[in-house]
């Protein structure tokens, strides 16, 4: 995986600062597709003899943060070219600048899958790379039957929307009167492929039913940063007030600024929490605690902590676990309408970060045992404090965890995030006297533990019998270790 | 004559300096060429012995020098001064715009009487329906995107709340401004003299030109500045209304929430620029295949990434607009695209709006070309580098020249000004070549675009032909202390030389206030001043110059012949 994940690297012609920061944000790219075009590999060639043989892809790259897709500027080799290690092969064009792709291997130029002028996704292979001379046919046959089958994704769009010609290759002509045309603008276009949503899917409203970037926007889920949503709330509140300094300061009641007080706006991390908390009050949540006794988990944390684990690893492996049984709990409601059930368990967890909050997400945390879980949730810090964070590894959370314990805080209760079913707030564990059912009385460490849900689709006793599973994992947590 | 006299003089530092004191605008006509012989003399000892020379024979003599054309000229000398009056005017120039205007103000400062024709209204396109109103709409655009842009202002340390404009207090700007520079330039004018006869110019014969309906006046000679008009492609229908050329988007009688600009040249360009800083998206349509054709290419792909990339536009390269039907009875606007290589049919789009702004075509019909065997090429007036007109059998009209849009050597208000003065100056004894490659070009988007001589492509064209090498030397707007303090550091600007002498071939910049930054360039080209020069020129500090300041000395002259021309890449 490690190795799969650096077999391209790509040289920016800028300062090296920057090298690095992309090359890292290139990694968590990679490895996906490099692995199932291994299985694939094997699949197809299944000799024994030719085990050795390795035609690798390569891959369009992610040159920045931002891009989703990149442009062939031109093959710098052709076909049939030897390549060595850490020869420019491929000059690749961002939404920021022209990058050349170097390859890390040796090998020849089997086949080019992308043409110069065309477009791929970040991670799409774009050309294939064989060891020998023998493996070229092999190459150009996969490169074949992928070109026959990879731009199907694309060539269904055309008769939906006209956004493939800009990407200056013309798709095949459209059959006179298609089935049914969208017309969508040109800035829903481009939010449209910013917030992958599928444009023939989404209803438009603007003139002539045309697609409008609110119509994107509302299928993405996203509130219009436009001042006048926020101005018929503000409106309800406090009407008759004159003319406030900005439409933000309006949403508070506009008292005049204290002598000495000075106004910070808000940074782009900190306008994100501030409108995500204002969405959470059109949710119904409702709030249920529940104590849990640690003793155990402490004990096992003793344990495992020389082996790199975190108790953040630790809850989140347990909050995943308990999840998995109660998959209500980690659904979401999107439309006031329907439960969405979450296929994966994606665990958000709330760090504070230079005067900010944000959520990374840990992935499949149900599936991961406790080392890798420890080791993502390190390399998810680090980037978080890099601000090199992919939007997929702050956005996709389907239940988030926030921890205050470490403060001494010994309950609180969160607000709920959107588009998440549930979040939960954990206090500090502390000694704490407690008598059992025949009246012993001991010291036990005690925790309590406060989950906020959105009432629309989890209710009291699934928050319950959700929180007694957790209990249950916690003060039993071996199977966490398995 | 530029050429020539560096040529003969063989100092080229030193005469640049003098011989072009000639296009200032001093009063009087006399002086200047008594000034400039001065000059001359001190710088050229050559010349000493024509100081002892009375004025008039100062002005053979440097014929002379000149070249062979003798006779020509000294017939245009005694035809403007001395010799007795069987014309109306000297000079009559059919066509009020920025051409006419700056042709007319030369030739009274060189002494002729002049007349200048006008059929609609004095200031042309470019006061009227072009440069003048759009710089006023640009400008709006410009604080408008300023003030939009939130991150750009917070990184400044400002707040300002939400920004919104009142369209006809935008389109009463650009009006207003047009009108002012129309009664600058009919003021000017008047008080020097030229008349200005109303009605439509047209040659009636040699020396004859016919005003309006029925009025006949003559000239020693007739500059013909008609400009052109908007070119509107066959199956497009203009209503003025949702179909519209630049002459309505002008006008800004609407703001559309998606207009389709049909052409991306830097009308278009421009026009996006201005649209979509007032809220509207935009979608180019561009025959070519890529977008900006007529930039060099590496400006263009960073024009590319600023000017488009970010904004709420999208394109439609390597396609025609075949039909384009104005909205109508609560339908879009509908334009039919094919694709410009195979013809086929290929997507219809529905917009609110769409600009025509596929160029301009000349404005020469109903000239009365016929009467002097003038046959137009596409409509432009056929001319030789001294703008004099061919007529249909090759040969040169006597007393007849067309400068500016008319001819379509070089589509700009200035470039036909250029040409007029140039006219002027050898209607008054003195040979004069224009030299286009030294005019800039500019594109005023934001950030600017600007450009002077050749593309890369076309100096390497050249250099293959004429056997030269050719370098790059870039320095980007991130390294200028002025730019940064802007916050406006996104830009680059781009020299193409010759290693060899220093010859600067082209300049191009992409970044703040470029429009104004290119003049340090083109004036070099234009008088031939060599890179090696130009370094030790000092420029203010901290000022946006010092990024063409930076860009002369990264170039390389002479520093290591026969190695392969330096390209390195720039970060962006």
């Amino acid at each position: 995986m490690a190795s799969a994940s650096s077999s391209l690297l790509t040289k920016m012609p800028t300062p090296s600062n920057t090298t690095i920061s992309f090359s890292a944000s290139l990694s968590p790219a990679l490895p996906l597709f490099h692995s199932q075009s291994h299985l694939r590999r094997h699949r197809r060639t299944g000799n024994a003899l030719r085990v050795q043989s390795k035609i690798r892809e390569i891959f369009m790259p992610a040159l920045s943060s931002t891009m989703t897709e990149g442009k062939i500027v031109s093959w710098i080799k052709s076909e049939g070219d030897l390549l060595s290690k850490g020869e420019s092969v491929v000059v690749v064009e961002s939404d920021k600048a022209d990058m050349d792709v170097e390859t890390f291997y040796d090998g020849i130029l089997a086949a080019i899958v992308v043409p110069e002028g065309e477009s791929a996704p970040v991670g799409a292979p774009i050309g294939l790379l064989a060891e020998t001379e023998d493996e070229i046919a092999e190459a150009k046959a996969k490169a074949a039957s992928a070109g026959s089958s990879a731009p199907a994704p694309a060539a269904a769009a055309p008769d939906v929307s006209p956004s493939p010609p800009a990407a200056s290759a013309p798709p095949p002509p459209r059959p006179a009167d298609g089935p049914r045309k969208t017309v969508a603008t040109p800035f829903a276009k481009k939010l449209a492929k910013q917030h992958k949503v599928d444009i023939s899917k989404v209803a438009g409203t603007g003139p002539f039913g045309r697609v409008t970037p609110g119509d994107i926007e509302a299928a993405a889920g996203i509130v219009s940063t436009k001042p006048n949503v926020a101005a018929p709330a503000v409106a309800a509140q406090s009407a008759p007030i004159a003319a406030a300094a900005t439409p933000k300061a309006a949403s508070a009641p506009s008292t005049p600024a204290l002598p000495g007080s000075t106004v910070v706006p808000f940074t782009t991390m900190q306008a994100a929490v501030s409108k995500n908390m204002l969405e959470s009050l059109s949710v119904p949540s409702f709030r249920v605690g529940y104590p849990i006794m640690t003793d155990a988990l402490d004990a096992l944390y003793e344990k495992v902590k020389p082996k790199g684990v975190t108790m953040t690893a630790l809850l989140a492996k347990a909050a995943a676990m308990a999840l998995a049984q109660h998959p209500v709990v980690n659904a979401s409601c999107k439309d006031g309408k329907s439960f969405t059930y979450n296929g994966n368990i994606n665990i958000a967890v709330a760090v504070a970060i230079n005067g900010g909050l944000i959520t990374p997400v840990l992935q499949d945390a149900d599936k991961l045992d406790l080392y890798l879980l420890s080791q993502k949730w390190k390399e998810l810090v680090e980037k978080a404090r890099a601000k090199q964070l992919q939007p997929n590894e702050y956005n996709s959370g389907t239940f988030t965890l926030s921890n205050l314990g470490m403060f001494g805080v010994d309950r609180f209760d969160a607000i709920l995030p959107p588009g998440q079913g549930a979040i939960m707030a954990v206090g500090a564990s502390k000694p704490t006297v407690v008598a059992d059912k025949d009246g012993f009385f001991s010291v036990k460490n005690k925790m309590l533990v406060n989950v906020t849900a959105d009432h629309r689709i989890v209710y009291g006793a699934d928050l319950a019998a959700f929180l007694q599973t957790f209990s249950k994992i916690i003060e039993n947590p071996e199977s966490l270790t398995m | 004559m530029q050429a020539s006299l560096s040529l003969s003089v063989s100092n080229p530092a030193a005469i640049p300096r003098s011989s072009h004191g000639f296009e200032s605008s001093i009063p009087f006509p006399s002086k200047p060429v008594n000034l400039r012989f001065c000059g001359l003399r001190r710088e050229a000892l050559g010349f000493s012995s024509a100081s002892s020379y009375p004025l008039s024979t100062s002005r053979s003599s440097r014929s002379i020098a000149r070249s062979n054309k003798v006779s020509a000229s000294l017939g245009g000398a005694n035809g403007s001064s001395s010799a007795p009056k069987s014309f109306d005017y000297d000079l009559i120039i059919i066509g009020a715009g920025v051409g006419g205007h700056g042709a007319a103000l030369h030739a009274v400062e060189k002494g002729l009487k002049t007349a200048i024709v006008e059929g609609d209204v004095v200031g042309g396109t470019c006061v009227n329906r072009g440069c003048v109103p759009s710089k006023a709409l640009l400008a709006v655009s410009g604080r408008m995107r300023e003030l939009q842009n939130e991150h750009h202002l917070k990184a400044l340390g400002l707040q300002v709340s939400a920004a919104g404009y009142d369209r006809q207090g935008v389109a009463d700007h650009a009006n207003n401004l047009a009108t002012k520079i129309r009664g600058n330039l009919t003021n000017s004018m008047k008080a020097l003299g030229v008349d200005i006869l109303t009605g439509f110019g047209a040659v009636l014969g040699p020396q004859k030109v016919k005003v309006g309906k029925d009025t006949v006046v003559t000239a020693k000679d007739i500059i013909i500045a008609t400009g052109s008009v908007p070119f509107v492609p066959k199956g497009i229908e203009v209503d003025g209304k949702t179909v519209i050329t630049s002459d309505h988007a002008l006008k800004l009688e609407f703001v559309p929430d998606w207009i389709a600009i049909v052409g991306s040249g830097y009308i278009g360009l421009e026009f996006s620029d201005v649209y979509t800083a007032l809220g509207s998206e935009v979608t180019f349509v561009e025959a070519l295949d890529q977008l900006m054709p007529g930039f060099d290419p590496e400006i263009g792909k960073l024009a590319q990434r600023v000017l488009i990339n970010p904004r709420k536009i999208d394109y439609h390269t390597g396609v025609f607009a075949t039909k384009i039907t104005p909205a109508n009875n609560g339908k879009p606007v509908t334009i039919e695209l094919i694709d410009a290589k195979t013809k086929e049919p290929k997507e219809t789009l529905e917009v609110d709006a769409a600009l025509i702004a596929t160029g301009r075509a000349p404005f020469t019909n109903g000239l009365g070309l016929e009467n002097i065997n003038v046959a137009t090429q596409r409509g432009f007036i056929p001319v030789d580098e001294r703008m004099r007109v061919i007529d249909s059998n090759g040969d040169l009209v006597p007393h007849l020249f067309c400068i500016g849009d008319a001819n379509g050597k070089m589509m700009l208000a200035h470039a036909a000004s250029a040409q007029g003065i140039s006219v002027v100056e050898q209607l008054t004894g003195r040979d004069h070549v224009l030299n286009h490659l030294s005019i800039p070009a500019a594109c005023f988007t934001h950030p600017e675009i600007s450009m002077v001589g050749l593309t890369e492509p076309q100096a390497r064209e050249k250099a293959e032909l004429e056997g030269f090498e050719v370098a790059v030397a870039k320095t980007s707007f991130k390294a200028n202390t002025k730019a940064l303090a802007e916050n406006e550091g996104e830009g680059l600007a781009k020299l193409i030389y010759r290693p060899d002498n220093g010859e600067i071939l082209g300049v191009h910049i992409f970044g703040l206030h470029a429009a104004d930054l290119i003049h340090e360039a083109s004036n070099a080209i234009a008088l031939g001043t060599r890179i090696q020069d130009l370094k030790l020129a000092v420029h203010a500090h901290p000022t946006l110059s010092e990024v063409l300041d930076e860009l002369f000395k990264s170039a390389k002259v002479n520093a290591h012949v026969g190695s392969s021309p330096v390209a390195e890449p720039v970060a962006v």
